[in-house]
């Protein structure tokens, strides 16, 4: 989705109380009413307390989510921007507050999620004399952020905000993370609020090059075998339907990243499937055959490439990226197109002849047809033995038509969620791709249904996950969030396990887990839920569980020593994915 | 994968708005690498609050040049350059700090400090300090050549380095501002 297009309404709004004296902590909440915040996930604490003084002054106008960690708060509102497009919002006090956020304005530094996080910090005074709960989350954070800033005077506050949407959501997302002292909380100030409109020294979006452009459009428009690479980015920029036209136009086959998942639906006649080391057999495979390979808003990350020594060499490639960093850091681009996708795409699109691929589209199919044969059929339609995961997705997929929003966690469960859900819309697809964060999935669905109240959401977790994080349950009771769960209980941590099959010669050295009864947790955090282990009941299991009005966990006991295929092992070549 | 590369001496320019943890920002993307700042120094410029950092660093053009990339993305960073030996002028200071005995009991001393261009900055009761601007190789050869008499404290300087090219830094930020459409009103100081 277009961000800028999206809020564009919000950030014309007139200020509220322009001109008023005001708190400091005051001045944050107005400053986020302005920017068109409605919903704050958070935790409260000694530094921050003004500021949630505030909150309960204005709950008309901003709604505060309690979470039950800080973690959860962060996950939340990543899941929330995730499925809206907006910034997510999210408060914590100082120390072990701040420090709790860590984890998830890493994962959104990687996954390019805007977010805007606010700390409370000890007062300007104290700090550097390790005063009670002062931490330098400044530092700490100025890696895992796109920027951050210590406000320590009430004055500051109002430009800060402003800037902080503004780097969080323009050019390539990302997090930003504001740390307020107390003294700047109660301190006094003229409150004006200007949304921020640049900064001299950030450029977010490249200016197109015309040239550039018109030297990818005679690539493509010679190519006998492109392929594109379709990531996050697209989405992100919300270029979905600019895709469709250049796929289309030049019967271009499209693969995505695991990021790049539901930017075209599942059973468009060009779409070939998912890259990446349990991806699709196809894409991988033929990436190694393209002559012109089409990257678009992706990064090239080792999990998609393999071995670069071994990648794509025959090919030339074009790179639409809105990084410039990203050019060249990986895969060398012949032809790099700085920009956003959508400006890209558009420009590109006038440029594109008509073609026609069949043949070549017909390698596809035919690999497709060999990784259906050996694996697809058996994970998601099996008669015999224990549940699959493959099989549960299958029927969540086929139940929802493939239009739920669906929010993954980290493991096996989440390539099987990856691969087998059949996606119809665009920002579909919520999980943890560049950081790999488990316990991701509970509280990232959560905020993702707040965002969405109208779509279903669906959250698939590995019993090892869900137990990171699950405390959330709480939160999705407590604010009657009707949040879905499968748990897809394998009674390992599966991932590392099938690793250690493969790779360590089946030494399980710590990976194996006795779980508590995830039903009966769910029933005393007061969720309606199921444990389900028979085939039988599977389908029925699943219907109920997303016809129930409130949020509902679905224990499934599957195949405990059950591995994902393909694969490719890492380090290898794309072109040595294994079949099993 | 990359060809095996030469590694090379690069002097990166980093124009920057005033901000406190600037520094920070800019050498964790170089600690995160491994890499080795060989010399940092952070000055003003002709333009009133920014800051220029001159980076000397070892590396390959690939390392260098990705570096120089992630220091663009900072968002108080107005601009990244990257150099070649040959693309600046540069130089260091030294600081050498001698007995004063060594200048009374002979004048070779003295004919040194001149033929290589250094100069006395102080002379005190019991010691005295020479002062040499230089290329690392220059600072080196004197300190050879000093050391006999008793040296008695040496230091030497990051580098300060200006490009060759005839780009001037304000008109390089005309530039910048016109491209964001950036207004004065919006500054953040
Ligand atoms: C926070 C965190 N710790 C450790 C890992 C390493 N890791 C990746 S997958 C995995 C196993 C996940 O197990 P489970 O949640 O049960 O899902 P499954 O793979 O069985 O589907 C682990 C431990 C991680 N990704 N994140």
């Amino acid at each position: 989705m277009n961000n800028m297009e999206k809020e564009s309404t919000l950030t014309t709004m007139p200020a509220i109380n322009d001109g008023a004296r005001i708190s400091g902590s005051e001045a944050v909440i107005r400053a986020l009413i302005n920017e068109g915040v409605d919903t704050v996930f958070g935790y409260p604490g000694g530094a921050i307390m003004p500021i949630y003084d505030e909150v309960f002054k204005f709950d008309e106008q901003i709604s505060h989510v309690l979470t039950r960690h800080e973690q959860g708060a962060v996950h939340a509102a990543q899941g929330y921007s995730r499925a809206s497009g907006k910034v997510g919002v999210c408060f914590a006090t100082s120390g072990p507050g701040a420090t709790n956020l860590v984890t998830g304005i890493a994962d959104a530094q990687v996954d390019s999620t805007p977010l805007v996080c606010i700390t409370g910090q000890v007062p300007s005074g104290l700090l550097g004399s390790s005063a009670f709960q002062e931490i330098d989350i400044i530092g700490i954070s100025m890696p895992i952020t796109k920027w951050n800033f210590q406000v320590t005077r009430a004055e500051e506050i109002p430009e800060a905000i402003a800037r902080a949407f503004y780097v969080a959501r323009s050019g390539r997302p990302g997090p930003v993370l504001i740390d307020i002292t107390k003294d700047a909380q109660f301190g006094l100030l003229d409150f004006h609020y200007a949304p921020c409109q640049g900064i001299r020294s950030y450029k977010p979006v490249p200016d197109l090059d015309e040239f550039r452009v018109a030297e990818a459009a005679s690539l493509i428009n010679a190519a006998q075998q492109p392929l594109i690479l379709a990531g996050h980015g697209i989405l992100l920029s919300g270029a979905e339907k600019e895709l469709l036209e250049l796929a289309e136009k030049a019967d271009i086959p499209v693969a995505c990243t695991l990021l790049g998942l539901s930017v075209m639906p599942d059973d468009h006649p060009n779409y070939v499937g998912m890259l990446g080391m349990h991806g699709n057999y196809a894409p991988n495979k033929l990436t190694n055959e393209c002559d012109v390979l089409i990257a678009i808003g992706m990064r090239f990350d080792d999990r998609v490439t393999g071995d670069l020594s071994q990648y794509a060499r025959q090919a030339k490639v074009i790179h639409i990226e809105i990084d410039p960093s990203e050019i060249d850091k990986n895969v060398k681009a012949d032809i790099p197109v700085l920009g956003d996708a959508r400006e890209v795409l558009q420009a590109l699109n006038e440029k594109i002849k008509p073609a026609a691929h069949a043949e070549w589209r017909a390698r596809f199919r035919e690999l497709e047809q060999v990784e259906f044969d050996k694996i697809i059929y058996h994970d998601t339609t099996p008669t015999e033995g224990q549940i699959k995961m493959g099989e549960v997705i299958n029927l969540v997929s086929q139940q929802t038509k493939g239009e739920a929003v669906i929010v993954s966690d980290v493991g096996q469960h989440q390539m099987m969620t990856a691969r087998y859900y059949k996606f119809n819309r665009p920002d579909s697809h919520i999980t943890s791709g560049g950081l790999g964060t488990m316990g991701f999935a509970l509280p990232a669905a959560f905020g993702a249904k707040l965002a969405s109240p109208n779509r279903q959401v669906v959250a698939v977790v590995g019993d090892g996950g869900v137990q990171m994080t699950i405390q959330e349950l709480a939160t999705m009771v407590q604010y009657h969030v009707p949040v879905k769960i499968i748990v897809l209980n394998n009674n390992f941590l599966g991932m590392v396990r099938q690793w250690q099959q493969l790779f360590f010669e089946k030494r399980y050295a710590s990976t194996e887990m006795v779980n508590p009864a995830f039903a009966e947790v769910a029933k005393g955090f007061g969720l309606e839920s199921k444990r389900i282990a028979e085939r039988a009941g599977l389908a029925r299991a699943i219907a109920d569980m997303l016809a129930w009005e409130g949020p509902y966990l679905l224990e499934v006991a599957v195949e405990k020593e059950e591995n994902i295929f393909p694969m490719i092992p890492s380090g290898a070549a794309v072109t040595d994915m294994r079949l099993e | 994968m990359k060809e095996k590369e030469q590694e090379e001496v690069f002097t990166i320019s980093v124009l920057t708005e005033n901000k406190s943890g600037l520094l920070n920002a800019i050498t964790i993307i170089f600690t995160r690498r491994k890499m080795n700042i060989e010399a940092l120094n952070v000055s003003e410029t002709e333009i009133e609050g920014v800051s220029r950092f001159t980076i000397i660093i070892q590396s390959t053009f690939n390392r260098a040049e990705q570096v120089v990339k992630q220091i663009n993305k900072l968002v108080e960073v107005l601009g990244s350059f990257l150099y070649r030996e040959d693309e600046v002028y540069y130089q260091e200071i030294a600081l050498f700090k001698m007995g004063t005995a060594a200048f009374l009991n002979n004048n070779t001393i003295e004919r040194v400090v001149r033929n290589n261009g250094a100069r006395i900055l102080v002379i005190e009761r019991d010691h005295i300090v020479i002062e040499k601007t230089g290329h690392r190789d220059e600072i080196r050869a004197l300190r050879k050549k000093l050391e006999p008499f008793g040296l008695l404290e040496f230091v030497r300087s990051g580098r300060v380095a200006i490009s060759k090219a005839r780009r001037k830094t304000h008109e390089f930020l005309k530039e910048l501002e016109q491209a964001n459409y950036f207004t004065s009103e919006n500054n953040y100081q």
